[in-house]
C-alpha cells in the first residue's frame, strides 16, 4: 500500500517536472527541472522493481548501509571539493586559466568559487555530517535508525539538493547570498530533506534504550535544529515565476545583509563547528580508547557555544551601513566565544591525557589531534580578527580566505579524514585499513598544504591590506588596486601548491580506503555479518 | 512606544538576565552533587553497543523479531 501510494507520488512529480521543464525560462532551470524528472523516473523505476520482496529490517541490527553510502559519497565529494578549489586557486595566479574563450565564461572564476564552497562545505562536510551521526546516533542510543528507509531518502535526496545546487552555479542560478547561493526550488527540495533528516534523527534519540543522550548526539542535534532555521529564514524569497529560476528576497538593504551573515556565520558556527564536534565528542574517545576528558566540560562547552554563537554574525558587517552597536555587540559575543571553543579544545586534546604514546604509533589519532589542535588556532584567530581595530585591516583581504581554510582545511577535514579511517575497516568488516603508511603520507601531506596555504595567504592578505591604506605624505594613496593584485601573484602560486598537496592526500586516502576494502577479506563481525549488501 | 523599541527594551533587559540565569543554572547542574558517577556512565556511553542495538529480554543471540519490544 504504502509503496503504491510512493509511486503515485514519484510519478506526479516526473511529470509535474516534465510540464515544468517544457514551460522552463531559464536554462538553469529547465536543466533542474529535467534532473528532477530524471531522479523521480529513477525512483520509480527502483521501487517498482524491488516492491514486495524486502523483508522488514530488523531492529536487533544496525541501519549501516546508508552509512556506508555516506561514506563513499564524503570521500567522492571530498575530492571533487578538493580539485574545484585547486583549480580557481590557479585561476587566480594565472587569469588564462579561465579559459574564457572556450568555455565561453561556464567555467570561470566567478562560477566556480560557489561550486568551490558548496562541494566541500555542503557536498563533502554535509555527507560526512549525515553519514557519521547515522552512525554515531545507532552506537549511542543502543537503538536501529528510525523511519526504515527514511535515512536513504535523506542521503540521495541530499545528493539531488548537491547536483541541483551545481549544475544551477554553472548556469547562472544563483541568488548571490554567500553559502546560500542556490534559488528556491534548490531550497524548497532542501528543507524537505532536512525535516526528514530531524525526523530520523529525532525519532532514533526517541527510542534509544540508553537513559541518556550522550553529548555527541547534542551537538549533533543543535547543528540539524539551527540549519533548519537559519536556511528558512537566510531564504525567504519570492519566486518570479514557478517556471523560472530567479527568486527575489524578502529582506532589503542592512536588514537583508545582517540576515544574510546571521546565517553565514552560523553555517560556520553550527555546520562546521557544533556537528563537527558530535564527530569529535564520539570519534576521538573511540580512536584512543578512552572516554571524554570532562563530561561536564562539555556540557557546559555546549551550551556555551549555543548561547554564545548565535550573536557572532554581525562582525562580517563591521564599518558597514550595520548600526554601531550591532556591530560592537557582534565583535564581544565573537570574543567571549574563544572561551567555550578552548574548553572543546582542552576537553578533545586532554582526553588522549595517558594515552599520549599513541601519537606516535597510530596516524589516525594524529589526524584527529592535529584536527583539535586546528579548531584551537582558527577559534583564536577568529575572535581576533573580529576586534574591530584588527578588521580594519584584515577585512575584504586573502588573511579571511587563509583564516577559513585553516578551520575548513584543518579542523573540518582532518576530523573527517579520521573519522573516515574509523569507519571504513569496521563498516565493511574489515580487520583493519590497508596500509598505515598511506595514512601517514596523507596526514604529512596535508597538513604540509595547510601550512603552506594560511602561511601564504597571511602574508598575502597583511601585505595587501598595508598597501591599500598606505599613503604619502600628501594624503594620496600610494597604490592602485592593480598593484597590489600584481604584488600578490607569487603568495598565489604558493597557495595553489598547497592546494595540490592537499589534493593529493585526498586521492591517497581515497585509494586506501578502496584498497581496504577491495584488497583484503572480510572478517566476521557482528555488526555486518547479517546485513545484505548494497 | 513602538513596538521595534518596546521589544529591544525587554530583550537587553529582562530577557538577557534571564539567558544568563539559564545559563549560569546549566553550570551549576553539570557540577550538582551527585552528578559524577551519572557522568562517568553517561562518558561511556560510545563503548557499549558498538555492534549491535540494545535489547530488552528474548532476543539473546537470535536475529528474530524483537518489535514488541520497541
Amino acid at each position: 500500500m504504502w509503496d503504491y501510494l510512493k509511486l503515485i507520488a514519484l510519478g506526479v512529480i516526473a511529470v509535474l517536472a516534465a510540464i515544468a521543464a517544457n514551460y522552463a525560462r531559464d536554462l538553469a532551470y529547465l536543466v533542474n527541472a529535467l534532473t528532477i524528472m530524471l531522479a523521480a523516473a529513477t525512483a520509480f523505476i527502483w521501487i517498482l522493481r524491488t516492491m514486495g520482496d524486502s523483508l522488514p529490517a530488523s531492529q536487533n541490527e544496525y541501519n549501516d548501509g546508508v552509512v556506508r553510502a555516506g561514506v563513499i559519497a564524503t570521500a567522492l565529494w571530498g575530492v571533487v571539493g578538493f580539485l574545484v578549489g585547486t583549480t580557481i586557486a590557479f585561476q587566480l595566479a594565472y587569469p588564462a586559466l579561465n579559459l574564457s574563450e572556450l568555455t565561453q565564461g561556464y567555467m570561470n572564476f566567478g562560477k566556480m568559487r560557489p561550486l568551490h564552497t558548496s562541494a566541500v562545505i555542503f557536498a563533502f562536510g554535509g555527507n560526512a555530517l549525515i553519514a557519521t551521526s547515522f552512525y554515531v546516533v545507532q552506537r549511542t542510543s543502543a537503538a536501529r535508525l528510525f523511519g526504515g528507509n527514511l535515512a536513504w531518502f535523506v542521503f540521495w535526496g541530499y545528493q539531488l539538493v548537491i547536483v541541483l545546487a551545481a549544475t544551477g552555479y554553472i548556469l547562472g542560478a544563483t541568488q548571490s547570498k554567500e553559502y546560500a547561493e542556490p534559488e528556491w526550488i534548490t531550497d524548497w527540495w532542501l528543507t524537505t530533506v532536512w525535516v526528514a533528516y530531524l525526523l530520523v534523527f529525532l525519532g532514533t534519540l526517541m527510542k534509544r534504550k540508553e537513559p541518556h543522550i550522550y553529548v555527541a548526539n547534542w551537538f549533533y542535534l543543535s547543528f540539524i535544529v539551527t540549519i533548519a532555521m537559519l536556511h528558512i529564514v537566510n531564504n525567504l524569497a519570492i519566486p518570479v515565476s514557478f517556471f523560472g529560476s530567479k527568486s527575489v528576497q524578502v529582506f532589503a538593504g542592512v536588514q537583508d545583509a545582517m540576515t544574510q551573515w546571521w546565517y553565514g556565520h552560523n553555517a560556520v558556527g553550527f555546520f562546521l563547528t557544533a556537528g563537527f564536534l558530535g564527530m569529535m565528542y564520539y570519534f576521538v574517545p573511540k580512536q584512543a580508547g578512552r572516554p571524554v576528558y570532562s563530561y561536564k566540560l562539555s556540557i557546559v562547552h555546549f551550551w556555551a557555544l549555543i548561547f554564545l554563537y548565535i550573536w557572532a554574525g554581525p562582525h562580517h558587517l563591521h564599518y558597514t551601513a550595520l548600526p554601531d552597536w550591532a556591530s560592537t555587540l557582534g565583535m564581544v559575543m565573537s570574543i567571549a566565544l574563544w572561551m567555550p571553543s578552548w574548553g572543546g579544545m582542552i576537553n578533545g586534546l586532554m582526553t588522549l591525557s595517558g594515552a599520549w604514546d599513541k601519537l606516535r604509533t597510530d596516524p589516525i589519532i594524529r589526524m584527529m589531534v592535529v584536527s583539535v589542535g586546528f579548531y584551537g588556532m582558527s577559534t583564536f584567530e577568529g575572535p581576533m580578527m573580529s576586534i574591530k581595530a584588527v578588521n580594519s585591516l584584515s577585512h575584504y583581504t586573502d588573511w579571511t580566505i587563509g583564516h577559513v581554510h585553516s578551520g575548513a582545511l584543518g579542523w573540518n577535514g582532518m576530523i573527517t579524514f579520521g573519522a573516515l579511517y574509523f569507519l571504513v575497516p569496521r563498516l565493511w568488516a574489515r580487520e583493519r585499513l590497508y596500509s598505515l603508511t598511506l595514512v601517514s603520507w596523507h596526514f604529512w601531506l596535508a597538513t604540509i598544504g595547510i601550512v603552506l596555504y594560511a602561511s601564504s595567504m597571511w602574508v598575502s592578505g597583511i601585505m595587501q591590506g598595508l598597501m591599500w591604506r598606505e599613503v604619502d605624505s600628501q594624503g594620496f594613496l600610494v597604490n592602485a588596486f592593480a598593484d597590489t593584485v600584481a604584488a600578490m601573484h607569487p603568495m598565489y602560486v604558493v597557495r595553489g601548491l598547497g592546494g595540490v598537496l592537499y589534493l593529493t592526500g585526498g586521492c591517497i586516502m581515497v585509494y586506501n580506503l578502496w584498497a581496504t576494502v577491495a584488497k583484503q577479506p572480510r572478517v566476521a563481525s557482528a555488526s555486518v555479518a547479517a546485513v545484505p549488501a548494497e | 512606544m513602538d513596538t521595534y523599541s518596546l521589544l529591544r527594551e525587554f530583550a537587553d533587559s529582562w530577557v538577557m538576565l534571564s539567558l544568563f540565569l539559564v545559563f549560569i543554572g546549566v553550570v551549576f547542574w553539570a557540577w550538582r552533587p551527585g552528578s559524577r558517577k551519572v557522568h562517568e556512565d553517561v562518558a561511556n556511553i560510545p563503548f557499549r553497543h558498538e555492534d549491535k542495538p540494545a535489547c530488552s529480554g528474548g532476543c539473546k543471540g537470535s536475529h528474530g523479531n524483537d518489535g514488541a519490544t520497541l
